[in-house]
């Protein structure tokens, strides 16, 4: 059976699995890793292979407490840090657990094999980063990131990788899911993907499915991210009645590379570079007067945007800041920062031990996700409570546990994926030793999975792929940017309510099976289009001022309406509230406060 | 008021692209797809291939990272080995021709995508994973920087292939000659203070072809887009095995 044809679910092959991750990037991997070792009949179906994932680009490092910058050092204080670095609506049972689990997830990290930098003393080598304090924000910068160089995210993923061959999980590489298979209780058996080589298209049945599919920076026209991230797993979500949560919070990275996008890790300025205006100026002396430029990543990226704005920007049409290096020494710069001077050569032609680096701020990080609990169960809302969706699990940025709340802190994605990728499989294994039994799914409800690719098969004309993620893309740039604002949301919310018919009804003129990319970016598509749209709709919805979502017709944050989770569902274009958990297990819950850097 | 906003100042290109689509085509093809380019910015070979698919969409390559880190789009670029992403078209276009075509010694797939897994069943073979058989400790393995440092210009490897379908001795002998990468990896981790392999790992490579198919022509050092040495890491591992003899 093959994916060029019109299909028809009962003639659908099977193949069975204990459990299934799509995705094969860092949290995938983790989960995959998890169950594979105690046992379980595990796949992982990446769309590319694994080491293609976009964990890989990450560079920075991972944050956690180890105590081996400082012996003194605390999880609390790291609890502290990523409370206040979210604006408080992160969930705080969620951060507790990642940043006491997180030593034990980043030791098991270093036994794989994972090759970080080291100290003297042959321990591993943290540095400074943003938003990181000693004894809850009053005894100074905080060095927590582990860090292999500045290719840690590479390191951290071949590692699993190889992890992982060893422990003997299946892999079905360059495999592309299309979607969710839920049956008539609801909940999740598996999901309908087809082998991109041959063409070949499956049920992929299973006791647990884990979404594990990233983030979706393609939604805008400038980005850090891979081109492959393109939501998939918040598509797949959407579409099966699910909701996303605070997915109107997308972090710029303060210093993606000007005209390219290219990230440049924030350990640039970990480890002493800074910013400078065209007059050089070190202007985040005026924004964030303790930490300057290690301030948190929505402060640091909305002072650059501000001061392009009143035309401080450098450059022929002062469009963009300057990151400096050079003060560092050769030194420093080729030896912590090898990967950041291949890229600044590269994509920006400059050596940054000579010349500074142009950069501007990037859509990086989507905060939002599929709301899960800290087992990585995905929930949802049933009758205005939280209900776990059995068979599914999410983990990584797909997810939304909520640890980064409004905004998050640089290294703890690498953290987050590792140890709630390693939580939802924990879990998965309890509950199958439990024997979880799910409902068989009919051949009505395995049709619903199908129905976008036989549409796809089925297309005479109309728009394609390109023309409409142009669109798309652009207009995310233009409306929903750093700063937003009403009227222009509300143009964007409708421009995109005017696509959905054309992105439903994309036109695919090369219908071939075998390695045919042009239908994978039609199915990719569509997934970015949900996560616009959801975007769109929730970012206009939230009327404050709060982490990476700037208005400027409300400009300030708003504790008593807002100090809340968005919950978005697509089929009625939904905004509801959710409260966010004060209730950590073994320290106080720490109270809104004003946020200063 | 409305500011002009000068146009862009292109050119045309023209790429030469290997095309086989295995649903419709008998045989291989070269094609010419020609596309603008602008003036005065150095577009990267990756981005000159977006720009041809928007013509023609049923043109297939991989890529994913878009900066050199995945090792997704390694193609052969006017006749050398290299990543598209990282291969600016100033360096890349010889006398206004672009020729690319898919790795070469493995089988094609579609147009510029190769089928790979030759490449990591060799890589497989030796076992590319830490091997410890001490308890973990509670908390990390001690590595002094040192130690550390022996791992610097193997870790790196991004998998992306250029180097062993660069190489003669693996196009002669893919299932049995491992192939410069993943002789690479095995050196990586013999070169690891923490692995406690080493014997293992030789034994393994001890035979007329894993490792001495290597006749040092280099090929996998000069195509390495990340710059790394897998010919030194084959003479690292020969001089290991040599000196085991005694």
């Amino acid at each position: 059976m093959k994916v060029d044809e019109i299909i028809k679910a009962q003639d659908l092959p099977i193949k069975d699995f204990d459990g299934i991750i799509i995705g094969g990037g860092g949290s995938g991997m983790r989960a995959s890793l998890q169950l594979a070792e105690s046992g379980l009949n595990t796949a992982v179906i990446s769309k590319v292979f694994p080491t293609r994932s976009h964990t890989v680009s990450a560079q920075g490092g991972i944050t956690c407490a180890i105590q081996s910058d400082d012996p003194e050092d605390d999880w609390r204080w790291h609890m502290f840090d990523t409370v206040k670095g979210s604006d408080y609506i992160g969930d705080q049972d969620a951060i507790e657990y990642m940043c006491s689990e997180g030593p034990k997830a980043v030791f098991e990290l270093e036994h794989m094999g994972m090759p970080f930098s080291r100290t003297e003393e042959g321990r591993i080598y943290q540095r400074p980063f943003g938003g990181q304090s000693k004894d809850y924000g009053k005894g100074g910068q905080a060095s927590r990131t582990c860090a292999a160089a500045d290719r840690t995210g590479h390191s951290l993923l071949h590692t699993l990788y190889q992890a992982n061959l060893k422990a003997g999980t299946n892999f079905l590489n360059e495999w592309f899911a299309i979607d969710l298979v839920l049956n008539s209780e609801d909940e999740v058996t598996g999901v309908v993907a087809f082998e991109i080589e041959s063409g070949e298209i499956f049920y992929i049945r299973s006791k647990a499915t884990v979404l594990a599919t990233g983030g979706a920076g393609r939604i805008y026209a400038s980005t850090t991210n891979a081109l492959i991230n393109s939501g998939d797993g918040i598509g797949m979500a959407l579409r099966a009645g699910l909701p996303v949560q605070d997915i109107e919070m997308w972090q710029f990275h303060p210093t993606g590379i000007y005209g390219h996008g290219t990230l440049v890790t924030e350990g640039c300025r970990g480890e002493g570079g800074y910013l400078i205006n065209k007059d050089g100026e070190r202007f985040m002396e005026r924004y964030a007067p303790n930490t300057k430029d290690l301030a948190s990543r929505d402060v640091v990226s909305r002072a650059m945007a501000k001061e392009i704005l009143e035309g401080r920007g450098c450059g022929p049409n002062e469009d963009h800041i300057m990151l400096r290096l050079d003060h560092l020494g050769p030194g420093v710069v080729h030896k912590r920062l090898p990967g950041v001077t291949e890229l600044s050569k590269a994509f920006a032609h400059v050596d940054p031990a000579v010349e500074p680096i142009p950069v501007v701020p990037t859509c990086h990080y989507m905060m939002g996700g599929v709301p899960t609990n800290i087992q990585g169960q995905v929930t949802t809302i049933k009758n205005g409570a939280d209900s776990v969706v059995n068979g599914l699990y999410a983990a990584g940025e797909v997810a939304c546990v909520s640890v980064h709340g409004g905004n998050r802190l640089g290294g703890n994605s690498l953290l987050d994926l590792v140890v709630f990728g390693r939580a939802a499989g924990i879990s998965i294994e309890k509950s199958l030793k439990q024997g979880a039994n799910l409902k068989p799914s009919s051949n009505e409800d395995i049709e619903q999975a199908l129905s976008r690719l036989n549409k796809l098969n089925a297309s005479q004309g109309g728009k394609e792929t390109d023309e409409l993620k142009k669109e798309m893309q652009n207009n995310m740039q233009n409306n929903f940017g750093v700063f937003r604002r009403e009227d222009l949301m509300e143009k964007g919310i409708q421009d995109l309510g005017n696509s959905r018919e054309a992105v439903e009804n994309i036109y695919l003129s090369d219908k071939s099976a075998s390695f045919n990319t042009a239908r994978i970016e039609a199915l990719e598509m569509q997934n970015l289009f949900e996560v616009a749209e959801a975007t769109a709709i929730t970012a206009n919805e939230r009327k404050e001022s709060r982490g990476a979502h700037a208005r400027d017709d409300y400009t300030e944050r708003d504790d008593d309406n807002w100090l809340k989770h968005s919950i978005y569902f697509s089929s009625t274009k939904t905004v509801s509230k959710r409260d966010v958990n004060f209730r950590p297990t073994t320290v106080q819950a720490f109270q809104p406060s004003e946020r200063s850097y | 008021m409305s500011a002009t906003i000068p146009l862009e100042e292109v050119k045309t290109l023209t790429l030469n692209i290997y095309r086989f689509d295995p649903g419709k085509d008998e045989k291989a093809y070269m094609q010419d797809i020609e596309i603008e380019v602008p003036v005065n910015k150095d577009l990267m070979v990756l981005d000159a291939l977006l720009i041809a698919k928007e013509k023609d969409t049923s043109l297939s390559f991989r890529r994913s990272c878009g900066e050199g880190v995945c090792g997704s789009d390694g193609m052969n670029i006017n006749g050398k080995n290299g990543l598209a992403c990282v291969t600016p078209l100033s360096e890349a276009v010889k006398r206004d021709k672009l020729v690319l075509k898919p790795m070469p010694g493995l089988p094609v797939v579609r147009d510029l995508i190769v089928d790979m897994k030759q490449f990591f069943d060799q890589l497989e073979k030796v076992k590319p994973y830490l091997i410890t058989k001490d308890e973990d400790p509670e908390q990390e393995r001690m590595q002094s920087p040192e130690e550390r440092e022996e791992l610097d210009g193997l870790y790196e490897c991004i998998l992306c292939g250029c180097c062993s379908t660069a190489c003669p001795s693996f196009w002669w002998n893919p299932d049995k000659f491992l192939g410069p990468a993943a002789l690479l990896q095995s050196w990586r981790f013999i070169a690891d203070s923490r692995d406690q392999a080493t014997e293992e790992r030789l034994d393994d490579l001890d035979d007329a072809f894993s490792l001495y198919r290597c006749h040092g022509i280099m090929n996998c050092v000069s195509v390495c887009p990340k710059g790394l040495n897998p010919t030194e890491a084959i003479s690292n591992i020969r001089k290991k095995l040599i000196n085991r003899k005694g």
